[in-house]
């Protein structure tokens, strides 16, 4: 599994990045989370707002850093 | 291009539940009010009998004013901040961008400063959402007119003016921010400094991803209110503590009309002097809006405080530095001296008028 935090690194897009962390220890599962702090390559991933989480391509949520459920929802 | 629907979508919450809700609601309503009501009093016991200081002495008066202030500003931002939080549920970025993005200048610019306060806004966001209205074909002076609103017109600042200064000065702010976003935009659109935007924003082929949209029940939009609630007034408090601190403590100590000397209606240099003073100051809402109290109470004059508070929290150095990375220098330039002469004027006329 995918992961990737995109947000320039402002405090709601740490504490989406500890979420998604937080989510994938809850639910034990191992994926690679990378961080998205280029405003091109974000742009180029289609997402305009931020914080946005994306799970294998799949962009789950943007413009706010979600709850903690919600992410171990879409983790499956 | 179809019509979008900016409105909520078909709901989904049971009735009995949403039931629930509205009795939860008015009864949380109610509470507030009871304490609300209380609040005045209780300042004037806890300040004259509890601690049994003297009426009209300094630390008497300092200490009522921020004994009745605190848990007052307190109460009005957890109420508004909640019901912001939930109405920011019906509005996201997308439908804002998609929105504007089939409006011409003018009514373009009125659209993008009214949807710049409901749309949720922070202004390291600012670069992503600047890139996706120009890719999205949103004249540049209506998305100056968004990016001019949204923080201008400050919901934190709107309830602290009217809880502390009533509803007309609430009520003026509103109204000459609004003003202040949708000319500022229009006349940078009429300006035409398309080809000051860093070229790498035009050239890029961006991405459109498929954002699932959310089915939003009102338990979730509660839900949303309440983790605003829990975000917004857990990071602003201390702000509005410190800066009801200051402003009580120029309530007991500094004597009346002191400000109107310096910030008073006959200093005439006073008002470009409060906007140039308040560029680099960058200031939450919060924090900024208590010492306006204080410095009104104490003979400043109305104009020139707002436009010191709008220049705090409008003009700010940190978000150009970010809009720095989509906009060459000239066009930020450009920004700052178009609102700061907005806001100037703004000063001005209230100065003039009361």
């Amino acid at each position: 599994m995918e992961i990737k935090v995109c947000g320039p690194g402002c405090a709601s897009c740490e504490q989406a990045q500890k979420t998604v962390e937080a989510a994938l220890v809850a639910k034990g599962i191992e994926a690679t989370v990378t961080k998205v702090t280029d405003f091109q390559e974000i742009a180029q991933l289609g997402i305009f707002s931020t914080p946005a989480v994306v799970i294998d391509g799949e962009v789950k949520c943007v413009g706010r850093a979600p709850q903690q459920k919600e992410v171990e929802a879409w983790l499956g | 291009m179809e019509p979008i629907n900016l409105s909520t979508k078909a709901d989904a919450t049971p009735n009995a539940q949403r039931g629930k809700l509205l009795v939860a609601g008015a009864l949380g309503l109610a509470f507030w009010y009871l304490i609300y009501i209380q609040l005045e009093p209780f300042s004037f016991f806890f300040a004259y009998s509890l601690l049994g200081l003297e009426k009209g002495s300094h630390l008497g008066e300092a200490i009522q004013f921020f004994v009745y202030d605190t848990p007052k500003v307190m109460l009005l931002l957890t109420l508004i901040v909640f019901v912001i939080g939930m109405v920011r549920s019906f509005f996201t970025q997308e439908r804002t961008r998609k929105y504007l993005a089939g409006k011409r200048e003018t009514s373009g610019n009125v659209m993008a400063a009214l949807l710049g306060i409901v749309t949720p806004f922070c202004s390291c966001s600012a670069v992503p959402l600047f890139i996706g209205f120009v890719q999205a074909g949103v004249p540049l002076g209506v998305t100056f007119s968004f990016l001019v609103a949204a923080p201008m017109v400050n919901e934190i600042a709107l309830v602290l003016l009217y809880g502390l200064l009533g509803w007309k000065v609430a009520a003026l702010y509103l109204g000459t921010g609004l003003l202040i976003a949708m000319v500022s935009g229009w006349v940078i659109g009429r300006l035409k400094l398309e080809h000051w935007i860093e070229d790498w924003v035009q050239e890029l082929r961006a991405g459109e991803a498929i954002v699932m949209e959310e089915k939003l029940t009102w338990t979730d939009r509660v839900t949303r209110g309440r983790e605003a609630v829990r975000d917004i007034v857990g990071k602003v408090w201390i702000y509005v503590v410190a800066g009801i601190g200051v402003g009580a403590a120029i309530h007991g100590y500094v004597p009346e009309e002191f400000m109107a000397t310096i910030m008073g209606k006959d200093a005439w240099w006073s008002v470009p002097a409060a906007v140039i003073v308040g560029i680099p100051m960058y200031s939450n809402a919060a924090g900024i809006v208590p010492v306006v109290e204080a410095l009104l109470g104490k003979g400043a004059a109305l104009g020139t405080v707002l436009a010191f508070m709008m220049s705090v929290i409008a003009l700010s150095l940190p978000e150009m530095v970010i809009l720095r990375k989509v906009l060459k220098p000239k066009l930020i330039a450009v920004f700052i001296a178009v609102v700061g002469m907005g806001i100037l004027f703004t000063g001005y006329l209230f100065n003039l008028v009361i």
